[in-house]
């Protein structure tokens, strides 16, 4: 399986290393043609305000668009699920917009309220996911077409799904656990990945 | 390494851990951290795509030249240029100069240069990184030295190269010195370690875990004389994760176009038609210095223990 990752700016090294670890083909993105034959495409951490304005200058957004609607996975992290919301909160650019949640930008504060957390997942089972938010965004709503998938104790969303496209505002490529990776490459294979949660049942 | 690195709670979780101090400069590799000194500038940074900016009273080129003590800049453009931005705003405290530390974090600056360029405050001890929750990048000449940082709490290292010259030779210079210092290490067996250790002055266990990584346990920019496109290219092909640029942007002649140049040369540092592209145009670059019409006294990567 051939997985690409959005190499414009950001984290995207520890991303090509999991993808390899577990097996895949991992390749780097920079440019439209890089997209071709892709079973997956990942936007790693970063920063968002970077990222998008690089999208734009090497002409990547309706090619990424056109891949994910002919079926190919995508999965964003942090800055990539930024990217992928269709209301991206106060990005100062244009975003992918493929998916049908809100985000609002550095929900949490400035870097000194980056954080690490425990994280239930129900599609996971009973361990907990350990994540790190580094001045993280939020999903603030989701809409019909999005699943949540996990959230924090107070129910602030922070995983979605929608289909083939996957959105979390922490980083499961920093913290070693490849439960995420495994997920998207169940995903990109065109597996039906079972979602727990149901659609609209954030605890108040 | 968690537990002593200034660790807090909020209602979401733990703050101010290793993971979140080094985990941010994760987050910039690939991209371009740029000097400014006014709100302005920092907007033409953020639209030319950098991936942070250092808020300063003056860059290193002018430090330079005007002389004098050169000190943490005036809080209140450090807070217009975080009230600018949405991308991360990092600001420099002289060397040992903890209260400098403790005022930049109460600001709510992203991170904290402890800097060369500023005029040291103290000439054998640096500040005890591991008391704030706010992470600090700090300069290298060296492997020792970037170890020696890292065993201090630094969560992110840049090479010194030297600032304010518009001249990359210093800068290669030292991610050089880096890279052979680590393949030293890897060749050696491991018997060796201590002594080597002991000789690079640096913690054993970072020596080892160096060794074992292939490449320093932070993120390792590039700084100190990057002034094309060219110069960010290569300092990203000699194994940097990403470049400062000071002084280089806002003393060309046209600040916009040379720093999305540089952004676009750091993305696509391995792409030689890319960088011939980009590198159209540009007008002037800084005007350099020749590293050896510096007086010794006047070099700043001396600066650092």
């Amino acid at each position: 399986m051939k997985i690409g990752v959005l190499a414009l700016q950001g984290d995207f090294a520890e991303h090509l290393a999991i993808l390899t670890q577990l097996g895949a083909d991992a390749v780097a993105v920079r440019l439209p043609d890089d997209l071709t034959g892709l079973d997956g495409l990942i936007i790693p951490g970063g920063e968002s305000t970077t990222i998008a304005r690089l999208l734009h200058r090497w002409e990547l957004i309706e090619p990424i668009r056109t891949h994910v609607h002919n079926g190919m996975a995508v999965w964003g992290t942090c800055a990539g699920a930024i990217l992928l919301a269709n209301d991206p909160g106060d990005l100062d650019r244009e975003g992918l917009q493929l998916m049908d949640i809100t985000i609002e930008r550095n929900a949490f504060g400035r870097q000194v309220d980056s954080f690490e957390a425990d994280l239930s997942v129900p599609s996971f089972g009973g361990k907990a996911y350990h994540c790190v938010f580094i001045r993280a965004p939020v999903i603030s709503s989701v809409g019909p077409n999005a699943d949540v998938l996990a959230h924090l104790d107070d129910g602030t969303v922070v995983a979605a799904k929608q289909g083939h496209m996957l959105a979390t505002v922490f980083h499961p490529e920093l913290t070693g656990d490849t439960r995420f990776h495994h997920m998207f490459l169940a995903m990109a294979a065109g597996n039906v990945v079972p979602i727990d949660i149901a659609r609209g049942a954030r605890p108040a | 390494m968690s537990s002593q690195d200034g660790n807090g709670t909020s209602k979401a979780g733990e703050t101010g851990t290793w993971q979140v101090k080094s985990g941010l400069a994760q987050m910039l590799k690939g991209g371009v951290i740029m000097d400014v000194v006014t709100p302005e500038q920092a907007k033409i940074a953020q639209e030319a795509g950098a991936c942070a900016v250092m808020a300063l009273e003056r860059v290193p080129a002018d430090i330079r030249s005007d002389g004098g003590v050169a000190r943490m800049s005036d809080p209140d453009i450090i807070t217009r240029i975080i009230d600018t931005v949405t991308i991360p705003v990092m600001a420099k405290c002289r060397i040992g100069h903890f209260v400098e530390s403790q005022v930049l974090q109460a600001l709510g600056v992203d991170y904290i240069d402890e800097s060369e360029v500023l005029t040291p405050a103290d000439e054998r001890h640096h500040v005890n990184k591991r008391d704030f929750s706010v992470p600090f990048v700090c300069g290298c000449r060296d492997l020792g030295e970037a170890l020696r940082r890292i065993g201090e709490g630094a969560a992110m290292i840049r090479t010194k190269g030297e600032a304010g010259t518009g001249n990359i030779v210093e800068a290669v210079r030292h991610m050089r010195s880096v890279w052979d210092g680590i393949r030293k290490l890897q060749a050696m067996p491991e018997e060796q370690l201590m002594t080597e250790a002991k000789e690079l002055g640096a913690p054993y266990e970072l020596v080892r875990e160096t060794r074992t990584l292939g490449r320093l346990p932070v993120v390792n920019f590039a700084a100190g004389g990057v002034a094309t496109p060219a110069d960010a290219a290569l300092m990203m092909q000699l194994g940097a994760d990403g470049v400062f640029v000071g002084s280089g942007i806002f003393k060309s002649s046209d600040p916009a176009r040379m720093a999305h140049a540089i952004v676009q040369s750091v993305t696509h540092f391995e792409d030689p038609q890319i960088l011939a592209d980009v590198s159209k145009g540009l007008g002037e670059a800084m005007r350099g210095l020749e590293l050896s019409q510096i007086p010794e006294e006047e070099l700043l990567a001396k600066r650092g223990w």
